[in-house]
């Protein structure tokens, strides 16, 4: 029962760092890091109920299952805020070379 | 579905469906789009004719959509519709002659048509409501479809007071739907009535009652434009003059005021009103609103500027004699003024309009000498001008004469004093202008004459003003004959118990 | 023939077909569009005929797989879901049309036609993934599963918004992205709340469950939280104007018709069957300030707004807020539940919406901006696109016989008859401020421009047009529908039907 009640409040406090930062930092990588963080302290919080709601040392596989597709979910979509995260990190250095290099530009296409 | 409910919804299809082939129509097909417009408001009369027979010998036509337990659409048609649908009807034939006339060769007719079209379905929506939620469903309707005429012009000021009306508008109607909605929680849901809702809510919910009527008449006093809510009304006459007629005669104002008629006698009664004592309130307002109407109607230069004041003063009327409801004979005044008012006010419009698109002239001091240019349209104005003041034969005169004994009857002696004051006003602010067009030397060349073949202006502009003149004097001497507006709405009063 | 139109596995199709045409779609880039309109048709034919299954049989429940809960997934149709479905049906099908016409319009651009070319070969699979998601979501019986479909309308919502290439839409995406992610965490982990004390996950058999324990009182709040971050709802509405706003046209729909729905839906559900003994009425009445905080803020921001997609997404923001107003009233009632104001003001909105970003979007196309200081004279070129505004401005201002009017009408009569004036007040102001939005923008439309300013452009196909004009047409005439859908409404929802004794209308 203590381990159980250990893990879990190791899940929340995962989970209540992982939002400090991503409410503090504002680094995408920073963000998307902190995402998954909170995930894997819900994830510890899952594990830990299989244990107890039937109690007498057997397993709920139900949670088991939720937190593989959690992960599965957890994986694609971290995948996709980096690509996103690059995208805009790519744009915004090409608007900034952009907008530095403007002057030489109105020149270089006439000579 | 019966022949009743039938003949109901061609009244309204009458020229919905002209109206939406309109919109669809190419902008150069003007013969076809005058050819549906004159059709459907031809049809639309006639059907509506057929209607006032079957309501005279006590058919009953009525259409019900139920929505929500407790909400309905409900179209029927009464004697006090057949009033208001009739009206409407034969001055939107009129109107739409006029501004094929007024728009010839101008932008956008198709749109102007549509829009037009769309907004008398809504006025006869209006007229044929059997409960305040189909009222307020066309009533809101009224709004959005006049507004797109209202703004026709498309420049910045036609826009400001197209801004200022839906304001103005919305606002009321915003007050309206929740008076609406706290009537229904108190008396349930009631269709208009002759007897009203039941006297014993009165002991319950009196004051509350009270505030729910004050709450209405502000909802429909905006479209009536009582005062302080008439600010909309002198701005919106940026529009082209059929627009004006059609605000100020045919739909807008007049819904406004038919909304006041319906309130006070098909959803409070006489008898409850009696008892919640607000009708000195309603009197009050009338009061103030028809002497401010005529003393700011007196400043103005600009003519259809003084016309506007003039509706604001003239509507009131009617609602003068709704707060007179226990007098039969205030109430014949009040309703019989509903079609007095509409045929007086649209010939001084179409003339105003006339002069405006042959002359150029918008003002009352450039009008010197102009009955000699434009006689038939000046004697049209002169009689509607003579009308407004009261003087008999007009239909004007019928009016006043009920409304002042009505006034007598219940011994209201401030009443009649109103009556001359206003009258006094009224011809104060009208003689002036005949006197000019008769009398005067014209002084120069005309604003922006344009030459115009056999007649004094086009031949589509000169008949509408003509035929509606030709009413208010034949109306006034026939009052007394059995098919009469006179007639009608005795017939109309006989209905209720007051 | 009848056999087949009673079976049961029916209710796998929204699920299953617009996730097999994603794949297709994504496969075979040149016959998108084909595939994903057959979808669309199908998709509208079977929530048809499952609202003809609710209406002969009352709710059904499917096993997937044949396994029961609480092992198995179930799906169940009920009187709620099968209209968020047939409202997903509709929208979805004018939007698939639209989308067709958009982007041709674009590919035929000669200078970005390319570009737009490569948006629509991700446009579609992503599309019909959200398809899948949304429809999984109405029809899920199960609370983790809700969570899976919550993720997959987020993770492809997010994509699309991406998808227009602007770095202010990038960033918007991805901000979207974070929220949305930390939305779902947060729902989650409600779950997890909830398992632990209740150890089921199907809301069947849930559904008399839920008992005042600390441990359920922290799983309303945690899905409530995060459901609320989905829906945007004030103070939580940061991210939503500029995803929307710089997001294509077609996707500017999506988001603002269907996604935000998606999330509501659930939030009701929970929040009126799943938690309804537990719900207080100081928890209501918080849910409805806020809602009423969003209809005064969303609305004076979309009068203040510049741009057309920005006002339109603003007003999203407001018209958020009429959905919430109706928990505080939803338990004075009087023959009329309140609650199914929730549901007339969800589908007027998804019908509005969609015609209005239409219109923003035919605008855009049309100028090449939609900066609303310069939208004189639209009228004369696009008058369908006008129209469709105008008519859709019209439902959104809650003016009969739109359907909204019939919510205006319940919400009114309820905070009248429990004298909770306030309430009323703020719809009746919110109505008027979107008049003000609303018609700021049209009296530009209606200017006649001095003179011949507009540039030639190519004219706009009907596929642009008209799906606009009909969603605005269903949206304005929806209260004539009234009967009909209370009565689909009141079949076989049972935590409603607790909650409403005395029988729905």
């Amino acid at each position: 029962m203590i381990t159980t009640l250990l893990y879990s409040l190791t899940g929340l406090i995962l989970f209540g760092m992982g939002l400090f930062t991503l409410i503090i930092h504002s680094h995408p990588l920073r963000k998307i890091l902190a995402i998954n963080v909170m995930a894997s302290g819900v994830f510890l919080i899952l594990i830990a109920t299989a244990y107890t709601p039937l109690g007498q040392g057997e397993i709920d596989p139900v949670p088991h299952a939720m937190v593989l597709t959690g992960i599965v979910v957890s994986v694609s979509v971290t995948a996709l805020a980096l690509i996103l995260a690059c995208r805009v990190q790519e744009t915004s250095n090409r608007t900034l070379r952009k907008k530095t290099k403007q002057p030489k530009n109105t020149k270089g296409p006439k000579s | 579905m019966n022949s009743g409910q039938l003949l109901l919804l061609s009244i309204l299809l009458s020229s919905f469906i002209p109206g939406i082939i309109i919109f669809c129509l190419p902008e150069e097909n003007h013969r076809l789009r005058t050819l549906l417009n004159l059709c459907g408001s031809i049809v639309k009369i006639s059907l509506i004719l057929v209607m006032n027979v079957g309501i005279y010998y006590g058919h009953v036509f009525e259409i019900r959509i139920p929505l929500i337990p407790g909400v309905e659409l409900l179209l029927n048609g009464d004697p006090l519709s057949a009033l208001f649908a009739t009206l409407s009807s034969v001055l939107w034939l009129l109107t739409t002659i006029y501004a094929v006339g007024y728009l010839e060769g101008s932008p956008n007719r198709s749109h102007f048509f549509g829009y037009f079209s769309l907004c008398v379905t809504v006025t006869i929506g209006i007229a044929l409501a059997g409960n305040l939620v189909t009222f307020l469903l066309f009533y809101e309707m009224l709004t959005l479809t006049t507004y797109p005429l209202v703004i026709h012009r498309g420049t910045e000021k036609s826009l400001r007071a197209g801004r200022n009306y839906l304001i103005y508008a919305f606002g009321g109607g915003a007050v309206f739907l929740v008076a609406v909605v706290w009537l229904q929680t108190i008396v349930g849901p009631m269709d208009f009535s002759a007897a009203g809702f039941s006297p014993s809510y009165i002991d319950s919910h009196g004051p509350v009652l009270s505030l729910i009527f004050c709450l209405l008449i502000i909802g429909v006093g905006v479209k009536a434009a009582l005062v302080p809510l008439h600010g909309w009304l002198p701005q919106a006459m940026v529009a082209p003059a059929p627009v004006s007629a059609l605000l100020h005669a045919v739909a807008v104002v007049k819904a406004g005021a038919f909304g006041i008629i319906r309130i006070v006698l098909d959803v409070f009664g006489a008898q409850n009103l009696l008892l919640l004592g607000v009708l000195p309130l309603l009197a009050g307002v009338a009061t103030v609103t028809i002497l401010y109407g005529s003393v700011r109607a007196l400043q103005q230069d600009d003519l259809k500027k003084r016309l506007a004041y003039s509706t604001i003063s003239q509507v009131s009327y009617i609602a003068l004699g709704m707060s007179m409801v226990d007098q039969p004979l205030a109430v014949i005044g009040g309703l019989v003024h509903l079609v007095h008012q509409g045929l007086m006010k649209i010939t001084l419009f179409f003339c105003a309009g006339n002069l405006a698109e042959t002359l150029g002239i918008h003002r009352i001091s450039e009008m010197r000498g102009v009955a000699r240019r434009m006689p038939l349209t000046m004697a049209a104005f002169s009689i509607a001008a003579l009308g407004m003041i009261g003087i008999p034969p007009t239909v004007g005169f019928i009016s006043k004469w009920y409304l002042g004994l009505g006034g007598l009857a219940a011994g209201n002696w401030w009443l009649l004093l109103v009556l001359v004051v206003s009258s006094l006003l009224n011809a104060w602010y009208f003689l002036p202008i005949l006197i000019k067009a008769w009398f005067g030397k014209q002084q120069g060349e005309w604003p922006a004459e344009i030459a115009i073949g056999r007649f004094e202006t086009r031949l589509m502009l000169l008949v509408p003003p003509l035929v509606t003149a030709v009413i208010v004097l034949v109306a006034g001497l026939v009052a007394n004959a059995q098919i009469s507006p006179l007639a009608w709405v005795r017939f109309i009063v006989q209905g209720y118990t007051l | 023939m009848i056999f087949l139109a009673d079976s049961p596995s029916w209710m796998i199709t929204p699920v299953i077909l617009p996730l097999i045409a994603g794949l297709l779609c994504f496969l075979f880039s040149r016959r998108t569009f084909v595939i994903a309109l057959i979808t669309a048709l199908i998709n509208l034919f079977v929530a048809c005929l499952l609202i003809y299954q609710l209406l002969v049989f009352g709710t059904i429940r499917y096993y997937i797989g044949g396994w029961r809960p609480p092992i198995g997934i179930s799906l169940r149709t009920d009187g709620p879901a099968l209209l968020m479905l047939l409202m997903t049906a509709v929208t979805g099908l004018a939007i698939t049309l639209y989308a067709r016409g958009y982007f041709s319009y674009r590919i035929a651009d000669p200078v970005r036609g390319s570009r737009h070319q490569h948006q629509q070969r991700y446009f579609w699979p992503l599309w019909m993934l959200l398809l899948a998601g949304l429809n999984g979501l109405f029809l899920s019986g199960d609370i983790f599963n809700l969570y899976v479909t919550l993720e997959l309308i987020g993770i492809s919502a997010a994509s699309l918004a991406a998808l227009s290439g602007k770095p202010a839409s990038q960033r918007a995406s991805f901000r979207y992205l974070l929220i949305s992610l930390l939305g779902s965490l947060t729902y989650l982990l409600g779950i997890v709340f909830f398992y632990r004390t209740c150890g089921v996950l199907d809301l069947g058999v849930l559904q008399n469950t839920a008992i005042n324990e600390p441990g359920i009182r922290a799983a309303l709040a945690l899905l409530t939280v995060g459901l609320l971050l989905k829906t945007a709802l004030v103070p939580l509405h940061f991210w939503l104007p500029p995803a929307h706003a710089n997001a294509l046209a077609p996707v500017s729909v999506i988001l603002s018709a269907l996604v935000v729905k998606g999330s509501f839906y659930l939030l009701f559900r929970f929040w009126f069957e799943l938690f309804a003994p537990i719900v207080t009425t100081s928890a209501l009445n918080f849910m409805g300030t806020l809602g009423a905080i969003a209809i005064l803020w969303g609305g004076i921001q979309a009068i203040r707004q510049q741009r057309l997609k920005l006002m339109v997404a603003y007003s999203t923001v407001s018209q958020l807020g009429y959905l919430f107003i109706a928990f505080p009233l939803s338990r004075t009632l009087t023959g009329v539940p309140v609650w199914s104001a929730v549901i007339f003001i969800a589908l007027t909105h998804a019908c509005a919406k969609s015609a209005m970003f239409m219109a923003a979007g035919n605008v855009y196309l049309h100028l090449g901006h939609d900066r609303i200081r310069n939208l004189d004279g639209v009228r004369a070129s696009l008058p369908i696109t006008v129209f469709a505004y105008g008519i859709a401005g019209v439902s959104l201002m809650g003016l009969p016989p739109s359907g909204a009017f019939i919510a205006k009408w319940m919400l009114l009569t309820s905070s009248i008859d429990s004298s909770q004036w306030w309430w009323a007040l703020v719809i009746m102001a919110g109505s008027l401020l979107a008049m003000v939005y609303v018609f700021r923008v049209m009296s530009h439309f209606f200017v006649i421009p001095k003179r011949e300013s507009l540039k030639e452009t190519t004219p706009l196909s009907p596929l642009l047009e008209w799906p606009a004009l009909i969603l605005a047409l269903i949206a304005l005439f929806l209260s004539l529908l009234a009967p009909w859908l209370l009565h689909i409404l009141s079949q076989g929802s049972t935590g409603l039907a607790q909650l409403f004794p005395g029988g729905l209308p």
